[in-house]
């Protein structure tokens, strides 16, 4: 789950990681406001939507005066912003951040990630903030400092000195550094980040350091045990359909094509849109719906699936393990009584009972569903079908 | 011969008296599995499934001599429960549960490792050697004996494969679920070379998909060591950029894990790269006809 900049700030607050001071607001008046109450003749205001790249796009702008404040507010809110991590479509702004300036004297970027390789969380830095930090890894790697820290010690001043002498800071900034490097050590592990970036990292000009960016990113399966970040998730942010899905324990992604998907497993789910492509197809979704495949989620899977207007066939692929095939038919059969199909559905089952199943396709004899012999037939007979050829 | 577990491994079961691990344990045993007890807290002393319940795995390991422990825990208990088992002496845990936090099984590998435990998964369906000794939740039929070994991330696609090789009038050495999550226990560096040194396996099937870089690394290690013919399939190969398909850890992050440079990294290692799932069988009886 990933959660807006001043979300992330809020929390870097609590664990004493420097920041501007700023309040967030859904309106122009209200943005006006939270400039007045900041004070001074210097604000940012900066859209609030989960996607990097918002300067270029127009996200993020200076205001020097309260007009100048709540004009600025008022043309971001609604507006629809696209860079480079949104898709073509973009992203609709619906609050704003108002933010105090800063007296920037120099830009870092630092950032700390999951190593799976490692299987250690690693803090980066680099001299380069403000720049793309993927493009600063493929064109300068030595311009990037990394630190793995072995969970069992935690986070040294080791670390930190590493970090900071591989940025050419002063042995004043290193003292300043190194408590805002174990601050946001803290924030990452206590929390159950999957994810932090600051970019930039900046230095004011009394040498201090401040977060002038934050993006946070956690990991799913720990956010039972933190409400408090549980309760951030901005639904806005997310597809209508996915949310849908997930309520009945679906995994369902979007995509834009026309033959749906619907498959037990993540893995065999994502091999059966590597299929359809290769047979001249396009997926229109990726969707797991788990190991139990019974009538209740096959038929929300339809009603998901049925959601998006491009789908032209769908194509059922399971693989029968603990859950016999026969039972499956049968569920595959209650479903389409639940939810009208109007598109071709080629049912493909495999593994146990898979000719009995068979043998209950056929008997129901239901004119939109088309049984499959294997895989590459399934996904032939979804193809064609979605060009009408079938 | 088989890799890691046979017909006389003995196995405990972590979570033995709740649903999962009772359907499943039940199932293990129909299979052939030795499953000579299990571990419930504040259970122990009782009898479930003909076998004994241990408040504690230390007392079912000197209890029964087990070496392995199959593991059902809840996601919020399973990284202590990895490491009760490595504190008790357990050699291989097999870790079923799916939702662990990373922060966890990271904390749980690390102490696994320094006690010398190896671990497979989470989120996985186990470990099978065909007709002798299923450790997982893998439906056991379909897994014929015969001269393939398999190392898979997918649990269903595991399934897939297995069924596709048997097809073709060939079967299975061991196979092992390795799991999809950030961070998982063995991977294909460490079983490709048990394989490798197996008699009975001829062949090796790989199933990956995008996000890290495991197989990229057991690319190196196949060009360096293995000398079996290695058939893989990456899945994968269309999903988008920075969407989390399914399994935690299968996530393209900018450019870095996408199926296109794992096949490149495998193909160039010599291994036979299927693109279509639907070729993994077929794929590895060619391979055992040229290679074998």
């Amino acid at each position: 789950m990933n959660i807006h900049e001043y979300q992330a700030k809020e929390i870097f607050r609590k664990y004493g990681v420097p920041t501007p001071r700023g309040g967030v607001a859904f309106s122009a008046k209200e943005a006006r406001k939270v400039a007045q109450e900041l004070g001074g003749d210097l604000w940012v205001v900066k859209a609030q939507i989960h996607a990097g790249g918002r300067g270029k796009a127009g996200g993020v702008k200076l205001a020097r005066s309260l007009d100048e404040v709540e004009k600025i507010a008022g043309e971001m809110l609604g507006m629809t912003l696209v860079t480079h991590q949104t898709g073509p479509e973009g992203k609709v702004v619906k609050k704003v951040y108002i933010e105090e300036g800063a007296d920037i004297k120099e830009e870092y970027y630092l950032g700390m990630v999951l190593d799976r390789a490692l299987e250690m969380p690693v803090m980066m830095a680099s001299t380069e903030g403000g720049m793309e930090i993927e493009e600063v890894a493929e064109k300068t790697p030595e311009k990037i400092i990394k630190v793995a820290i072995d969970p069992t010690i935690g986070f040294k001043p080791f670390h930190a000195r590493k970090l900071a002498f591989g940025l050419g800071l002063s042995k004043e900034e290193q003292r300043e550094f190194i408590k805002f490097a174990s601050a946001l050590y803290r924030v990452y592990v206590e929390n159950d980040a999957e994810l932090i970036e600051i970019n930039p990292l900046i230095k004011t000009g009394d040498g201090k350091f401040l977060a002038l960016d934050a993006k946070m990113g956690f990991d799913d399966n720990a956010l039972y045990r933190h409400p408090d970040i549980a309760e951030m998730r901005d639904l806005d942010e997310e597809e209508p359909t996915e949310i849908e899905a997930k309520k009945y324990g679906l995994s369902y992604i979007k995509l834009d094509g026309n033959v749906g998907c619907m498959v037990n497993g993540a893995g065999l789910a994502m091999a059966t849109m590597d299929i359809i492509k290769l047979e001249g197809g396009e997926p229109a979704n990726f969707l797991d719906v788990g190991g139990g495949a019974n009538p209740d989620t096959v038929a929300k899977g339809f009603e998901i699936i049925l959601s998006d207007p491009n789908v032209k066939s769908i194509f059922v692929n399971i693989f029968g393990g603990i859950v016999r095939c026969d039972r499956i038919a049968n569920g595959i059969l209650q479903a389409t009584e639940k939810v009208e199909v109007n598109v071709p559905v080629i049912v493909r089952l495999d593994g146990t009972n898979a000719e009995e199943a068979g043998e209950i396709l056929r008997k129901a004899n239901i004119k939109n569903i088309i049984p499959a012999s294997d895989l590459k037939d399934g996904a032939q007979k979804a193809v064609k079908a979605a060009k009408g050829e079938l | 011969m088989s890799i890691l577990v046979n017909k006389d491994t003995k196995v405990i079961v972590q979570g033995f008296t709740g649903k999962e691990g009772t359907f499943h344990s039940q199932q293990c045993m129909a299979y052939g599995t030795q499953i000579v007890g299990g571990v419930t807290p504040n259970k122990g002393g009782m009898t479930h499934l003909g076998k004994p319940v241990f408040n504690t795995v230390e007392e079912a390991v000197k209890a029964t001599g087990a070496t392995v422990s199959l593991i059902f825990v809840p996601p919020a208990f399973v990284a202590d429960a990895v490491m009760e088992a490595a504190d008790a002496g357990i050699q291989l845990a097999v870790i079923i549960t799916e939702g662990a936090p990373v922060k966890d099984m990271m904390e749980a590998k690390h102490y696994a490792v320094k006690k010398g435990m190896k671990t497979i998964g989470p989120n996985c369906p186990g470990i099978i050697t065909a007709e002798e000794c299923k450790i997982g939740i893998m439906p056991g039929h379909i897994f014929k004996k015969g001269n393939v070994g398999l190392i898979s991330k997918s649990g269903t696609l595991t399934y897939e494969a297995a069924n596709q090789v048997v097809k073709e009038g060939l079967g299975i050495t061991t196979a092992v679920g390795i799991g999809g999550d950030p961070i998982i226990g063995l991977s294909y560096k460490e079983l490709l070379p048990m394989f490798e040194a197996d008699p009975e396996t001829e062949a090796i099937v790989m199933i990956g998909e995008i996000g890290g870089d495991l197989e990229i690394q057991a690319a190196k290690l196949i060009k360096e060591k293995i000398s079996k013919p290695v058939i893989a399939f990456i899945a994968g190969q269309t999903a988008p950029k920075g969407k989390r398909m399914g399994h935690a850890g299968a996530i393209v992050s900018g450019s870095k894990g996408t199926a296109q440079e794992k096949m490149e990294a495998l193909a160039e290692a010599g291994v036979y790269v299927v693109k279509s799932p639907a070729d993994i069988g077929a794929t590895v009886a060619k391979a055992l006809r040229e290679r074998g």
